[in-house]
């Protein structure tokens, strides 16, 4: 727990200011606030994001932030600008918030999703909204789908400025990076929250009145809690792939933290050859998984201390093979599996399983095995000592082009000049902690669930 | 229709299923489903011809939206409850469709139900036409539960009754009612046509249905309801605009899917491994997992339970990955108690360290002890095991009666006898799937599940493909084949086969030929490495 420093203060303080002026109209006697509306939305958007507080409910409903959106936007849309700041306030106050302190963090809450609330309000009004859906001979739907859209992108601009602009003054994040990142990501989503706030308006004002606005609420529910499920099913399936890696694990003891490493290294050099982020995705797993062949190989050989029989290597270097025949069901995984099954090609043609040649070596297959040889070298195994970096970088250089691709030990070296290699820290939480300690190091081995930017912590401290 | 899959995938008809569909297990009831689906359709559009279209602008739109809606279930997974929920929520909204921007609407019963049925059908022509006859189901299903809705409403609306009780908003929530109600029914119906596709009891089956309502099914409802209000008061403009919510929960649950297969491949994968490693026979987690669904759903498991089982039964042999020597066949059921437990064990500390809930480890730790202390999943996994281990796999579409008998000799002491006399009844109905396994296997037979290696490939020992032959992307040949079988046929799919015919633990993985790993089991152990038990 950090605490929030003086900047970050003094911002939240001026939001909260800024949302207070925008409410400040509000006394004056001229404007036409639906009081019994603004109650109604209050309490509605309180009592969304109330069961996520609820400790036990909150489990058993798991909601992100923003599934009720909808909820303020109907506002922005349908009330006076000036009372759309005080929809949000008891809804954040009382909400989840994920970490400490808390009280500053749901006054920051309350104070963005007014700010937000208000501009969509104001944008929606400027566009001449207001007149397309409380005039009951207006100008009536096409016509209220601009403005309506116009205020949902009002409120996602404010709120990820808002957002950047917490995340550059408490977390120190380059706050233009920051918010590109962060607008990306939820114009789609806001814009869909724009139209179930219309339609809610819409409904709201409609002779069916305000019961049947509740019901475009269910889809946009089930789809945040579809939402959760998802990413709990994804940590759930990538613990099942560790666990993959884990089984071998409990056959080959000197390859603990192999494979992890391998993946590591993989993706540094995917990373330097420029490739995009699913093919990174996939080397991953590739990198992770390639030695998962080695359940096949008898325990008893694996483990073998002394120097192998012709016979007992024809063996080992079946495991390319049984690794492909594991992973051939897993559909995802894709490239990874050529990978997988032609690790141990080498350039000049004399590998296995295939004694594939030059570029006839799926190019996954080629990064695996460079990887895979450089951690060979630099960590401890049975029949030798762990070589420095720089002697294995050496290796591998000489043997480029007979065994590994020259690009891909080229694009290693230079990653490691850049990022350099931290295989013994890794190596020895392995060894030292193998089951309590292996998931946390795996977190960043394998690729977790996409964070929340505000949720992290500068230099990955969490 | 109004369908979500809240945990498990029942799969109606396997896919590519030769036959006419009325052919199920258990009767007339799929007919008589069929024939009045039949009926009510020429009649609607009988009906419809006669008096002409009326409104046909509010007919074009819904009918443009429903077929787009259905367009979505060309690439639904095969086992999905409500492949296409917008064509659903756009049909229930036509249904429940009393004015238009303010003008009433004069359509009747049968015109809802003749555009509803058009758009059903050409939406279901792709995979007729690839021999899947399982989309006829979801067509009928949606004929039925629509002409219930329209039937209640309709009639109401058009005679005036309607407005005269119920206004505003006790209007939206009449509307609401009557979903509801469809829903129950369509769930009843639903749960009728798969218990007579697959002969398991009815309860279970319409407990599952009922719980994928509070799934995507409520986002359906709520959306034909909110769709038949907006389009009363805004006019057609409503359509597009108000489907977008229900399309994101449409995606949300697509990709929620999505992960939940390759999970699931993951888990078969590893379940596997002990295969490729030679201490079980081939095909074995598999099969053991097929059987105890099916023996679970015979004894009245539902949902979560089921994918426990499930699950449990797949891993339950994970243990002997820590034994240095395989066992002989993998039979652990010819083992002594204790060591037994202790593989069991073992297998526990390994499951527990992927994401499976934990009550899987539970079930895979427990599998070896006496039957009166085990949770009841263990106790199917544990009689599905020794009934695989003795059956040595060739069960065959009667089951091995030699296996079957001695299960039943020691019913009571070992297993349950409740358990056994499931397990015999799933075996006397030809197995774990279908009823008619030979027709999944036969030659022609379209079957996305297909072996991806001809049968008789030496696998790991040969060389997977000719050297020098792999495409320069990177994706060898076989690649293709290989990646259909793993997604056409997720583990749930193999619940359709019947033993022996197992797609992807096909007996192309003869276990390494050759190696000390295959050498007889009695084999003494060696003095270097320590026997981790």
């Amino acid at each position: 727990m950090r605490s929030v420093p003086a900047t970050a203060h003094a911002y939240i303080l001026c939001a909260v200011l800024c949302a207070a002026a925008c409410a400040l109209p509000l006394p004056r006697q001229d404007i036409p606030v639906d009081w019994s509306a603004v109650c109604l939305l209050a309490a509605l958007y309180a009592l969304c994001e109330l069961p996520a507080h609820c400790r036990y409910l909150g489990k058993a409903l798991p909601i992100s932030a923003g599934s009720f959106f909808p909820v303020l936007l109907t506002a922005a849309f349908l009330l006076p600008c000036a009372a759309t700041p005080l929809i949000a306030v008891p809804g954040a106050l009382v909400g989840r918030v994920e970490r400490r302190p808390a009280g500053v963090r749901r006054i920051w809450r309350a104070a963005q999703l007014s700010l937000a609330t208000w501009s969509a309000s104001r944008t929606h009004v400027l566009l001449g909204g207001e007149r397309t859906l409380s005039d009951p001979g207006g100008p009536g739907f096409p016509h209220a789908l601009l403005p309506a859209a116009a205020g949902a992108v009002a409120f996602c601009l404010v709120l990820t400025l808002l957002e950047a602009g917490i995340l550059a003054t408490a977390e120190r994040l380059p706050p233009h990076t920051a918010w590109r990142g962060l607008l990306l990501r939820s114009l789609v989503p806001h814009l869909t929250h724009g139209l179930a706030g219309l339609m809610m308006a819409v409904l709201w004002t409609s002779p069916y009145g305000p019961v049947s606005a509740l019901f475009v609420l269910l889809p946009m529910y089930i789809s945040c809690w579809l939402f959760g499920q998802y990413h709990r099913e994804r940590t759930a399936h990538q613990a099942t792939i560790r666990a993959l890696v884990q089984a071998v694990d409990l056959k080959d003891r000197y390859t603990r933290g192999h494979s992890e490493r391998v993946g590591r290294a993989s993706v540094l050099i995917a990373r330097e050859l420029g490739w995009d982020e699913r093919r990174v995705e996939v080397i991953r797993f590739a990198g992770i998984l390639h030695d998962v062949g080695k359940l096949g190989v008898p325990t008893r050989v694996l483990r073998k201390d002394g120097p192998l029989t012709p016979e007992e290597r024809r063996v080992i270097q079946l495991h390319p093979e049984y690794g492909h025949e594991i992973v051939r069901g897993i559909g995802f995984l894709g490239d990874a599996r050529a990978a997988i099954l032609y690790h141990h090609e080498r350039m000049d043609g004399t590998g296995y399983p295939s004694g594939l040649a030059g570029d006839r070596i799926p190019e996954f297959a080629r990064v695996v095995a460079v990887a895979d040889a450089f951690d060979a070298m630099t960590s401890t195994r049975s029949y030798s000592r762990a070589r420095p970096v720089p002697v294995a970088l050496a290796e591998l250089e000489r043997c480029a082009g007979a065994q590994f691709d020259p690009a891909m030990v080229e694009a290693l070296v230079s990653a490691l000049e850049r990022h350099g290699w931290e295989s013994e820290v890794t190596a020895d939480e392995a060894t030292a902690a193998p089951t309590g300690e292996a998931p946390a190091k795996d977190v960043r081995g394998i690729p977790s669930q996409p964070v929340r930017v505000a949720d992290r912590t500068p230099g990955g401290a969490g | 229709m109004i369908r979500g899959r809240e945990a498990e995938p029942v799969r109606p008809v396997r896919p590519g299923r030769p036959g006419p569909p009325g052919d199920g297990y258990g009767g007339p009831a799929p007919l008589l489903v069929y024939a009045a689906a039949t009926a009510l359709t020429c009649a609607a559009l009988a009906g419809t011809l006669w008096h002409g279209l009326h409104e046909p602008g509010n007919a074009l739109a819904f009918a443009t939206l429903i077929a787009i809606g259905e367009i979505a279930r060309w690439g639904a997974a095969p086992g999905e409850r409500e492949p296409a929920p917008l064509g659903a929520a756009g049909a229930l909204a036509y249904a429940l469709l009393g004015e238009c921007q303010g003008e009433p609407t004069t359509h009747g019963v049968l015109q809802v139900i003749a555009v509803v049925v058009v758009c059903a059908l050409a939406g279901a022509v792709p995979q007729l036409a690839r021999g899947q006859y399982h989309a006829l189901d979801h067509v009928v299903r949606r004929v039925l539960s629509v002409t219930f809705a329209a039937v209640c409403f309709q009639p109401l609306y058009n005679s005036g009754e309607l407005g005269q009780w119920a206004r505003g908003a006790s209007y939206a929530l009449f509307l609401v009612v009557l979903l509801v109600l469809t829903a129950l029914c369509d769930a009843l119906l639903s749960a009728l046509i798969l218990r007579t596709r697959t002969g398991f009891p009815y309860g279970p089956l319409l407990r599952d249905e009922l719980r994928a309502l509070l799934g995507i099914g409520s986002a359906v409802c709520a959306t034909g309801t909110v769709i038949a209000l907006a389009v009363a008061v805004a006019g057609l403009w409503a359509l597009p605009v108000f489907c977008v919510p229900l399309l994101l929960t449409q995606l949300s649950f697509r990709r929620y899917e999505g992960v939940r297969a390759t999970y699931r491949q993951t888990i078969v994968s590893l379940a596997r491994s002990t295969e490729i490693a030679g201490y079980t026979p081939s095909g074995h987690a598999c099969r053991v997992a097929a059987l105890s669904r099916a023996v679970g759903r015979e004894m009245g498991l539902t949902g979560k339970e089921l994918t426990v089982l499930e699950y449990a039964a797949l891993m339950h042999d994970i243990g002997q990955l820590s034994l240095v020597d395989p066992v002989p066949h993998g039979a652990t059921v010819l083992l002594p108690a204790a060591r037994q437990r202790r593989i069991a064990l073992l297998g526990g500390a390994v499951v527990r360290q992927t994401g499976v809930p934990a009550e899987v480890a539970v079930v895979v730790e427990r599998q070896a002890d006496p039957y009166r202390e085990q949770p009841l999943p263990a106790r199917i996994v544990r009689a599905v095991n020794a009934y695989d281990d003795l059956a040595g796999g060739g069960g065959g579409a009667g089951g091995a009666p030699g296996a079957l008998e001695r299960l039943r000799l020691d019913a009571g002491r070992d297993y349950q006898p409740e358990v056994v006399e499931s397990l015999a009844r799933v075996l006397g109905r030809g197995g774990p799937g279908e009823p008619s396994p030979p027709a999944l296997a036969g030659p022609g037979t379209p079957d996305p599940a297909g072996t991806p290696f001809p049968a008789g490939t030496p696998f790991p020992a040969g060389t997977p493909f000719p050297a020098g032959t792999p495409s320069p992307a990177g994706k060898p040949g076989r690649e293709p084949a290989a990646t259909d079988a793993g997604r056409a046929a997720p583990p749930g799919e193999r619940s359709r086969t019947g033993p022996g015919t197992l797609p992807g633990t096909a007996p192309e993985t003869p276990v390494r030929p050759g190696s000390p790993g295959a050498a007889p089991p009695g084999e003494p152990q060696g003095p270097v490495a320590p026997h981790p038990e």
